[in-house]
């Protein structure tokens, strides 16, 4: 184990400078097509131009708006159907074999819809990255209600909190916030995940501007937009652990 | 009797498991006089819990009845301290005290005057601000006690609430609890299975034994207050509960811990 504070930085930096030289090198000396592999050099004047021709800015917008809105949409929907199901096991056997059909379809899968509902339009990527968030959230929700300790749900019944709305709003639901933040957390990965496939099939975004420029073979665009959503992915991860920290400052 | 707060009347608890019922308690008949600090001993399964969760009312006797008269004035009858403390991890010690009194219809001011009440009643004045991680047990504990007390109730429920605790901080809770029953009019009953600790604090003590669970003994404990640990006369009186208790404690366990 590195011992010194600076280590892990500079082993970290370290790789990354080692990946950047083999990918740099490779195909300099024709070990790969730089048309298949474009030279990490590449990309900064690649992104200048992307951005001074607005393309960049206005794919990021679209983009962040589809996944804002789906991250909305599909985590509200799979708090409160995981809460209601986590506490009641009636309204949890009668959904059952609904999740035990929908939950193993894919979200690609469900594009056919997507367009046939919506058109070719922003609803239909919302959709599709909606029920990708959907699932996770809904099943860490579930799970962490029910994983709630019976003997704090016993100190609202004893002071009187008998109500299920009261027991959930004192009791259930700070205790299960958890739970049901690392299932927030997840979905904000697979929501990056989504709106790339959501947007492959025409609504106007960065998945859909990677599809144009691979068809082009501009790979170094594509190389833009994959680093773009990992900076963007990044940005978000952060603010959400920020934010996560504050909500459970009580842990020790 | 006519000015008890609790009367139970041929009270049965129990609890099903695996389609067949087990009997924990039976025959149950006791008076608890407005005002008594009451105890009640007896071995693990003997029931005792079992009867404090069917007073707070959460859970349903078997058979029997059991009747509590609050005073017209009582904002809250019961209050319950567990064995364990169970603060809500995500409340600072404030909040966790004010608890009980979000149900009733306070200002958020009042309710954080009564709390720091609470606490100070309880010696925590200065801890308000804190995370329940960052107490010892002990200190958890007293919050837990200034919870209850907090909802101003006529009779205060505790079950087991010091055995987890080391010795110095268990007398001292001790002698806590006595101080707030002299000075607030509560009616306390006490459930533990320490029969030096039941003798040391109630006015009476009852102790249940057997499978299923009856009352052996109920002694009133006539010496005077403030006592002194270790006085004779609590001893003999103790050593007359483990007798009367010695056919389950010789069988089945010790009862000094």
């Amino acid at each position: 184990m590195p011992r010194n504070r600076a280590a892990p930085f500079i082993l970290g930096a370290g790789g990354l400078a080692a990946f950047l030289a083999v990918w740099q090198v490779a195909p300099s000396v024709g070990l790969v097509s730089s048309t298949l592999l474009p030279k990490p050099s590449d990309i900064p004047a690649a992104f200048a131009a992307e951005v001074r021709n607005g393309l960049w800015l206005e794919a990021v917008g679209l983009s962040l708006g589809h996944y804002l809105l789906g991250l909305l949409c599909g985590g509200t929907a799979g708090v409160a159907l995981g809460i209601a199901s986590g506490m009641s096991v009636r309204f949890e056997l009668s959904l059952a074999w609904i999740v035990r059909v929908l939950r193993p379809i894919p979200g690609l899968a469900w594009v056919p819809f997507a367009i046939l509902w919506f058109g070719v339009e922003q609803s239909a990527a919302v959709f599709i990255i909606a029920i990708g968030v959907f699932w996770i959230v809904f099943f860490a929700s579930q799970g962490a209600i029910r994983g709630v300790d019976r003997e704090l749900i016993e100190v609202a019944d004893a002071f009187g909190f008998t109500g299920a709305f009261a027991k959930l709003r004192k009791v259930m639901l700070p205790a299960a916030l958890p739970g049901i933040l690392v299932g927030l957390r997840t979905a904000l990965g697979q929501a990056w995940m989504s709106v790339v496939a959501a947007e492959l099939f025409g609504v106007a975004g960065l998945g859909q501007r990677m599809t144009q420029a691979s068809s082009l073979l501009a790979t170094d665009i594509v190389v833009v937009y994959m680093l773009t959503i990992a900076a963007l992915y990044g940005a978000m991860d952060t603010l959400f652990v920020f934010v996560q920290g504050r909500l459970l400052a009580y842990r020790p | 009797m006519s000015d008890a707060i609790v009367s139970i009347r041929d009270l049965a608890l129990g609890f099903d498991q695996g389609g067949t019922r087990h009997e924990v308690l039976r025959h149950l008949d006791l008076d608890v006089p407005r005002g008594e600090f009451l105890a009640i001993v007896g071995s693990s399964g003997v029931g005792k819990s079992t009867l404090l969760r069917v007073l707070m009312g959460l859970s349903p006797p078997s058979a029997g009845r059991v009747e509590i008269r609050p005073s017209r004035k009582a904002e809250r009858t019961a209050a319950l301290v567990f064995q364990d403390a169970r603060l809500l991890p995500w409340r600072r010690v404030t909040a966790n005290v004010a608890f009980g009194l979000e149900r009733l219809n306070l200002s958020g001011a009042e309710r954080r005057d009564r709390a720091l009440q609470a606490l100070a009643r309880v010696g925590l004045r200065e801890h308000g601000g804190r995370w329940p991680h960052q107490l010892s047990g002990g200190q958890r504990q007293r919050v837990a006690l200034a919870r209850a007390l907090c909802v101003k109730p006529e009779l205060l429920l505790m079950d087991e609430p010091f055995s987890a605790l080391d010795a110095p901080t268990r007398e001292g809770l001790q002698d806590e609890v006595v101080r707030i029953w002299r000075d607030q009019g509560v009616t306390v009953l006490f459930v533990t299975h320490d029969i030096d600790e039941a003798v040391y604090l109630a006015d009476r003590v009852i102790a249940l034994g057997g499978k299923p669970g009856e009352v052996r003994s109920s002694l009133p404990i006539d010496v005077e207050r403030p006592r002194r640990r270790g006085d004779p006369r609590l001893q003999v009186l103790a050593e007359k509960i483990k007798r009367d208790l010695s056919a389950e404690a010789a069988s089945r366990e010790d009862w000094s811990i």
